[in-house]
């Protein structure tokens, strides 16, 4: 196997595919000097994103203004401004990660930090909860999962959206303790309903202020004793945190998702034993159980890759890492989003984005080979938001919406500046799909503009990007 | 030369439309030239949450007009059905199939636990879990994986929308979204899709590129199948000039062609009325009505009215008082409208709701909404509704 293939494989594994910079270099290195590259390139700590202009001021105020709303003292049109505030906030918080995505070298830390967003799935119509559960998980992206956990369970964003606000030592609120159990450590069928009604008692008085921090309510706690997977004591919430890492299955359920999320969908048993023993070993340091994965052999295995089906978002950064654009309307963004069937910060629910073959039906598969000519400005597509309640994102309808972004071609044309124009086809499919199909590949042929190279790699790219095999990495 | 019916029709579905269009016309002008039988469910889904106690109107308690000082709607202006309730004044076409039996009003529905978030209460709706369970296939995907094989899975069940809802989405087949059979047969024409997809189609589709192409090739193909079936005996009728109308004529379109769909899914909103409720939630029922009333007159008129069961749903009702901003919050159990020409009850199927016995300001359930689902599985589709739901509850007696 070339090196060029593995490292495209990594590069699309690790982040969020190849950079067009990075395309003439793939085959100077191989894997291995690739990954110590990456890790590098994500070892500092990450910039927070904040969406404020006047982060403190604009964001406190807008929070002591919800104080009001949940007292219903707000009138109604400083309710509608004070949602459509925390909406275009969302979907700036949207379009600022989507970029970092695109344009960070730190892609290992922004491809982690969107894996955990699916895994702390939450939906949060308050800006300033969302930005600050983005910028833990962005900061423990690849540290300790342990230490994460806790930081996430004690968010404004992860207590208000599995109701623990109401979780109280006379009307225990069972939602965050089952979550935390089901979705977020060891998984169903592994923990009884009285683990869970004996959990929720733990967490009781958990609870968060206006401004997001984490507030511990004595007098709503619970401080009696309970028992949980089978230890006694007069359990606080993080006591329960730490007893659900004690227990391997944690490792086995995190490291069996990752591995999907990762290599293939199909979990293959050996490999999660051995990945999850050492991840367990390790204290959950997420850094070495993702090292055990890109640095094994098995990991560049043919039948691992280009079989993966791209999330929406991986497909659309994907597409911007290759072709810098300009995007001037972020709404616009944000509802080819909602028309692939992944906006960020919108999960379907708290078990996150199912993934795999749920990202294709006939209309999403069609809408995905109509990007890159949306894309161009060469196609029109009239999906808009039809409502504006929070279903539909507060976004009007649209009709006629042209995306169009400004495409700066210079760097893929320059890369491909001494290829001669015949084999144009075979080395831009070679580069940009990780499965081939001699059928694509002949019809491609077809798009070579006579003696004119810039034309016929404009043509053959817009065309490949629209290809069935493009939606695989 | 004469033509016996049936090869007549079968010769109509294949060939191409514009041939033949003008003798199926000639036929359509007479009532019941149309084979009955194929029995049709279409799903109208109202987001964001209707006001039920706006809806169906409980005209003789004084615990509703106490609740809504200002938005309580007063007897004289509503629909009466019976003494005790009466309709949203917009809603002129629902009281007259009332008053014809083809109406049945089913109060009280919903799940134990209920969710007050919009996304998570439409979730429980479309995969018809509980509350305390994330199911990631719908309920009709789960009836397409249930009943249909191969490539037909897309043409029987439609959603006239741009995205397929989850409740479309099974574990193996899906239907289909589209909002204008010409627009999907002009996007599936594009001419570089039609050169990918012309090679043969895979025949097993487990590698995922295989997949993928098979979805395009079965995509391409009903989008065509689609638009000449949307042609062969267009309907005629006026229909509003709206989105929900023109979705309608789409829908009875393809309902008098060869297409065998069984689910048609179609949305309306928003109901999110947490402000000025009673302009919205009007101008919203004016254009239900009007659409609903293009559409069964259409099919009244072509004798297919006893084929159709179209029910309304919506992902929770609304708090029974009104709040400060002239509108009402997120509520929990609702009614839900039953339409056909075929019901087997009609009118008030059960009791309005208890108001004296609130939860937290909210309407208790005492009807889970799976046995409606259970109800139009069983009965109407006739198919095996617990494997589909994944839970056995007890149908309804509507049909």
């Amino acid at each position: 196997m070339s090196n060029a293939r593995n490292n495209l494989h990594l590069l699309w594994r690790a982040g969020f595919g190849p950079a067009v910079e990075q395309l003439n270099e793939l085959d100077r290195y191989n894997p291995r000097q690739y990954w110590s590259a990456l890790v590098k390139a994500s070892e500092k700590p990450p910039t927070p994103i904040e969406v404020a202009n006047n982060a403190i001021d604009g964001l406190v105020m807008g929070v002591q203004t919800f104080a009001e709303l949940s007292k219903r003292e707000l009138d109604p049109d400083q309710r509608k401004e004070l949602q459509q505030r925390n909406r275009n906030g969302i979907r700036d918080l949207n379009s600022i990660w989507m970029s970092k995505m695109v344009n960070s070298s730190a892609q290992l830390r922004e491809k982690m930090a969107f894996f955990w967003h699916g895994h702390f799935a939450c939906r949060n119509l308050n800006v300033l909860y969302q930005q600050q559960l983005l910028n833990i998980i962005r900061q423990h992206a690849l540290g300790n999962f342990g230490t994460m956990l806790k930081a996430v369970s004690r968010s404004a964003a992860m207590l208000n959206f599995l109701n623990n606000q109401q979780n109280r030592k006379d009307h225990p609120n069972e939602n965050f303790a089952r979550e935390v159990m089901e979705l977020f450590t060891i998984g169903r069928g592994n923990y009884s309903e009285s683990d869970v009604k004996e959990a929720a008692r733990a967490f009781t008085g958990w609870t968060a202020n206006f401004q997001g921090e984490f507030v511990f309510r004595r007098f709503q706690h619970d401080f009696g004793s309970k028992t949980v997977l089978g230890r006694s004591g007069n359990f606080e919430g993080e006591e329960v945190l730490n007893i659900l890492l004690e227990e391997k299955k944690t490792a086995v359920y995190i490291t069996t998702k990752l591995y999907r999320f990762l290599v293939n969908e199909i979990p293959d048993a050996t490999h999660i034993q051995w990945l999850s023993d050492r991840f367990y070993k390790n204290g959950y340091e997420i850094g070495p159980l993702l090292e055990d994965i890109f640095t094994s052999d098995w990991f560049y295995e043919n039948k691992h890759i280009g079989t993966r089906i791209k999330s929406p978002i991986e497909l659309l950064a994907g597409i911007r890492r290759l072709l810098p654009m300009q995007i001037d309307d972020a709404t616009g963004q944000l509802l080819l989003q909602r028309g692939l069937g992944q906006v960020l910060f919108y999960p379907p629910n708290v078990a996150g984005w199912p993934g795999g073959k749920t990202w294709i039906d006939s209309s999403s598969l069609m809408l995905r080979m109509r990007v890159p000519r949306l894309l161009l400005g060469e196609d029109e597509w009239n999906i808009g938001g039809k409502t504006d309640d929070d279903v539909q994102m507060g976004m009007m309808q649209r009709l006629q919406n042209r995306l169009e972004a400004k495409v700066d071609w210079m760097p893929l044309l320059s890369s491909f500046k001494k290829v001669p124009l015949e084999k144009l086809p075979a080395q831009l499919s070679d580069l940009l799909l990780q499965t081939q199909r001699a059928q694509t590949i002949a019809l491609l042929k077809s798009y070579v503009v006579a003696a004119d190279r810039d034309a016929s790699i404009r043509q053959l790219t817009a065309h490949i990007l629209s290809t069935p095999e493009y939606q695989l990495c | 030369m004469v033509i016996r019916r049936k090869e007549f029709l079968q010769l109509g579905s294949l060939a191409t439309a514009s041939l033949f269009v003008p003798k199926f016309l000639k036929a359509m002008e007479q009532p019941g030239w149309v084979p009955p039988g194929n029995k049709i469910v279409v799903i109208l889904q109202l987001s964001g949450g209707n006001d039920g106690l706006n809806t169906v109107i409980p005209v003789r308690n004084d615990i509703y007009y106490k609740s809504r000082p200002v938005l309580g709607i007063a007897r004289d202006k509503a629909l009466s059905l019976t003494d005790e309730a009466s309709l949203h004044p917009a809603l002129t076409h629902f009281k007259s199939l009332y008053d014809q039996g083809q109406l049945a009003v089913l109060n009280n529905v919903g799940y134990p636990n209920p969710d007050r978030s919009h996304f998570r209460s439409m979730d429980i709706w479309h995969t018809a879990s509980r509350s305390d369970q994330y199911w990631q296939s719908g309920w009709l995907g789960r009836y397409l994986d249930a009943q249909c094989c191969g490539t037909d899975a897309l043409t029987k069940a439609i959603e006239l929308d741009d995205v397929l809802s989850l409740s479309m989405k099974g574990d193996q087949l899906k239907g289909m979204a589209f909002q204008d059979p010409r627009r999907l047969y002009g996007t599936a024409n594009e001419q570089f899709f039609r050169s990918l997809n012309a090679g043969p189609a895979p025949e097993h589709a487990e590698a995922p590129v295989d997949y993928l192409y098979k979805t395009l090739a079965e995509t391409l193909s009903s989008a065509d199948h689609i638009f000449k079936q949307s042609r062969l005996r267009p309907s005629r009728s006026t229909y509003p000039n709206t989105e929900l109308g023109r979705s309608f004529q789409t829908i009875a379109s393809l309902a008098f062609s060869d297409i065998q769909t069984k689910v048609y899914y179609v949305s309306l909103g928003s109901f999110d009325t947490h402000v000025r409720q009673q302009p919205q939630q009007e101008r919203l029922f004016k254009e239900m009505n009007d659409a609903v009333q293009a559409f069964t007159d259409d099919l009244k008129k072509q004798g297919r009215f006893n084929d159709l069961l179209l029910f309304t749903f919506s992902e929770f009702g609304r708090r029974v008082n009104q709040n400060a901003s002239g509108g009402t919050d997120h509520g929990t159990a609702n009614n839900m409208f039953l339409i056909s020409g075929g019901l087997k009850r009609a009118g008030l199927l059960n009791e309005l709701p208890d108001l004296t016995d609130l939860n937290e300001g909210d309407l208790k359930h005492n009807i889970d909404f799976q046995r409606v689902y259970a109800t139009v599985l069983r009965k109407w589709l006739q198919v095996d509704d617990r494997a589909i739901l994944k839970g056995d509850y007890t149908p309804l007696d509507f049909i």
